[in-house]
């Protein structure tokens, strides 16, 4: 039974930026700028205007989210992501649109909020629970239950202002993870805590999704977007810019962060220009797109006005999960004897092992000393692996959790308990048996 | 591990709740039933604040007497004795007191209810509900500092063997009164603040200069009979000498001055729930 529960329409949001000079923030200068110039009040409402910008945060947005769907929200840093959490959060209002959501809704956008550092951690979880719309029956009978979650437990009558900040957050999350909304919404609260924790909370996020909730999901996080969502929304600049399954839309958020690091890559102060970074496969050909197994080389064509003493250059290969593998001459010492005008290094990396999935590659360049960096580590090139995953080996029935997998496999054999061996490698395809 | 993994399942009442509809330029027409829904705030903030304030001050409780007590003191000492006021028949530090009384209750109100949403600045932004819960429960935390000072009078009362006339039962009106006009200034005060954040210096300007005007240290009836309706403009004229009114045997009260303080409380209320309202939208952003 799935019926809309959060409905959005046209939502848009407008901050205006005042780009006058001076700090317009208290009275007097209300009442100053009266008395000192009282006709320019009046006549300067058109200058004050075209020195006010207009800032809109979100452009036109419409969607509509059902029962029981868990989605994450992706986007840069001020694509709208939070403001959009804030309108259905009812912290702020739409400039125009409307909004309809049906159903209890709890925000956690932020681990902690109201949390008092004089009080005890039990007085804290009192607090913050009613805060976070619980009612205070509710959140004693809880109570046992986030005490155990936070871990907490011998502490929990010391302020909390003696807690580690480790501490804080494992509190401040138990008390949210123990909200039942009927919606609940997450904006890129595991930013903080360990990785230990993080899956804990995922974990708990996980059975309320399981449970028929609704979540809306913001993180910068791609791997817990992909393991927990199941439909992502992109919005770029304040628009809807994508919306569908979440492997489809976080591959292409991915692989337009690739194309877009064209940035820095040159350094006045050493007078190095990186010029082009290519991907080539075997045959040389510039390609964007490889099959597991083939070989890939990275070719660098840099522009070196100043002579460059034995640089140090590292090539890293980063899959949505994190890094994958790595060249780095820090560590072989295989390093140039100079960069001098222009010229091209090229690195191959024989039958990558990686499976079907994005993938971008970050470079980094130093000085002869390791702690001059010449180009920061950055983002230079992305490509796709595409194949079929039968041809290596693979047989089984749910391959498209191949998306979603480690990157990196090592070629592997099953010995299984009736006698066979099965062989799997990414190397190189594989003679079925 | 198994204790936190298992969630209650989704309540069968989940898909009959009313939708919830967020436009712009609308007042939210859940505002009053959101007051409700999230009372329970009321408590949890005003307990908040009061625990804040005492636990860590050795004085704790008694720092909100020693206050009142030394203002009666230098007050009686001023107008009293220096001044040579009249006092009606009771003793000058009972009839200053019992001008400190609601006087005390509306500059501690108005000062920090002022400043509560600036002060709640990380609940305004990260966390719904009425941000009027933040204001009352301000108000009530100094209402308990009142409460104190009033057992404080009780017992001054003792020590000087006066007993309040009948019309003491009248106290509770004045009390709301007073509450009344603390609920009124502060909405206003606070909604101003969140958008003018040197008004707190006005504030402090209203509570040094209100002391002196407001009949505090002496009685209004030295006020000339041609400027007593002027001066009960200032709604805690016709307060304060409700108070004494109630607490004391000394005078007749001056009715005109009191319907013109109650006008004042209902207008303050009225128009600063208005203004609070209507900027409460904005806070989030300005803040």
């Amino acid at each position: 039974m799935s019926s809309t529960v959060v409905s959005i329409e046209n939502l848009s949001k407008r901050y205006t930026i005042d780009h006058r000079p001076g700090n317009r923030d208290g009275l007097r200068h209300v009442v100053e700028s009266a008395i000192r110039e009282p006709l320019a009040w009046f006549r300067s409402a058109r200058q004050r205007k075209s020195q006010q910008v207009d800032f809109w945060a979100l452009k036109d947005v419409s969607l509509n989210i059902q029962q029981g769907e868990v989605v994450g929200i992706i986007g840069r840093n001020g694509a709208g992501k939070s403001t959009i959490l804030k309108i259905l959060s009812r912290i702020t209002c739409p400039t125009t649109g409307r909004v309809c959501i049906t159903g209890r809704t709890a925000s956690l956008l932020e681990v902690g909020t109201g949390f008092h550092q004089e009080l005890t951690g039990r007085e804290n979880i009192f607090l913050n629970g009613a805060i976070l719309g619980m009612t205070r029956s509710e959140i004693i009978r809880k109570f046992d239950e986030i005490v155990e979650f936070s871990g907490v437990e011998e502490f929990l009558d010391t302020p909390v202002k003696r807690y580690s900040s480790g501490m804080s957050v494992r509190l401040a999350f138990a008390v949210a993870a123990h909200l039942e909304p009927e919606i609940l919404i997450v904006d890129e609260v595991l930013a903080v805590g360990d990785a230990a924790f993080q899956k804990k909370c995922l974990g708990k996020m996980e059975n309320l999704s399981q449970s028929g909730r609704t979540v809306l999901f913001v993180s910068h996080n791609m791997d817990a977007v992909r393991s927990f969502c199941q439909r992502g929304i992109w919005l770029k600049d304040g628009q809807l810019h994508r919306d569908g399954p979440v492997e489809e839309v976080t591959d292409a958020y991915f692989e337009s962060i690739g194309n877009e690091a064209a940035l820095s890559l040159a350094n006045p102060a050493y007078g190095l220009k990186i010029l082009k970074v290519a991907l080539r496969n075997h045959r040389g050909e510039e390609v964007r797109q490889l099959q597991p197994g083939e070989d890939l080389t990275v070719e660098i064509s840099y522009e070196a006005q100043k002579r460059i003493a034995r640089p140090i250059i590292a090539l890293g290969i980063i899959g949505v999960g994190g890094s994958c593998f790595t060249a780095n001459m820090l560590l072989d010492g295989h390093r140039p004897s100079s960069l001098e005008g222009t010229g091209k290094i090229s690195c191959c990396f024989r039958s990558i092992p990686l499976l079907p999935q994005s993938y971008t590659v970050r470079m980094i360049v130093r000085g002869a000393d390791p702690s001059e960096v010449i180009i920061p580590y950055q983002d230079v090139a992305s490509f796709n692996v595409v194949g079929d995953l039968a041809e290596y080996g693979y047989r089984g029935d749910f391959l498209q959790y191949a998306q979603r997998s480690t990157a990196v496999v090592v070629p592997y054999e099953w010995q299984l308990p009736d006698g066979t061996t099965a062989t799997v490698s990414l190397s190189a395809p594989v003679s079925t048996t | 591990m198994h204790s936190d993994t298992a969630t209650h399942p989704l309540p069968a009442s989940a898909s009959l709740s009313r939708p919830l509809v967020i436009e712009a330029g609308q007042f939210e027409q859940q505002y009053w039933r959101d007051l409700w829904h999230y009372r329970e705030l009321f408590y949890f903030l005003a307990w908040r604040d009061l625990l804040v304030r005492y636990k860590q001050t050795v004085v704790g409780v008694s720092w909100s007497l020693i206050r009142p007590v030394l203002t009666m003191i230098v007050l009686t000492v001023v107008f009293g004795k220096l001044g040579k006021m009249p006092s009606g028949g009771a003793p000058y530090p009972l009839l200053v007191f019992c001008g400190m009384l609601p006087w005390g209750f509306f500059s501690t109100a108005i000062s920090e209810s002022g400043s509560s949403l600036v002060t709640n600045s990380n609940l305004i932004s990260k966390v719904y509900f009425p941000r009027l819960i933040i204001i009352v429960s301000s108000v009530v935390t100094s209402f308990v500092d009142f409460l104190i000072s009033g057992a404080f009078l009780m017992i001054l009362m003792i020590w000087y063997r006066y007993l309040p006339p009948a019309a003491g039962l009248f106290l509770p009106f004045f009390v709301l009164l007073a509450f009344g006009a603390s609920f009124g200034v502060s909405l206003w005060i606070a909604a101003l603040m969140v958008e003018y954040r040197d008004f707190r210096f006005i504030v402090s300007y209203i509570v040094q200069f209100g002391l002196y005007i407001s009949p505090v240290g002496f009685q209004s009836s030295v006020v000339p009979e041609r400027f007593r309706l002027l001066y009960s403009l200032n709604p805690m004229v016709g307060i304060i000498d409700g108070f004494r009114w109630c607490l004391l045997h000394t005078q007749n009260n001056y009715w005109p001055g009191l319907v013109m303080a109650v006008v004042n409380v209902v207008a303050l209320i009225a128009s600063g729930i208005w203004y609070f309202r209507r900027t409460e939208q904005t806070f989030a952003d300005v803040i």
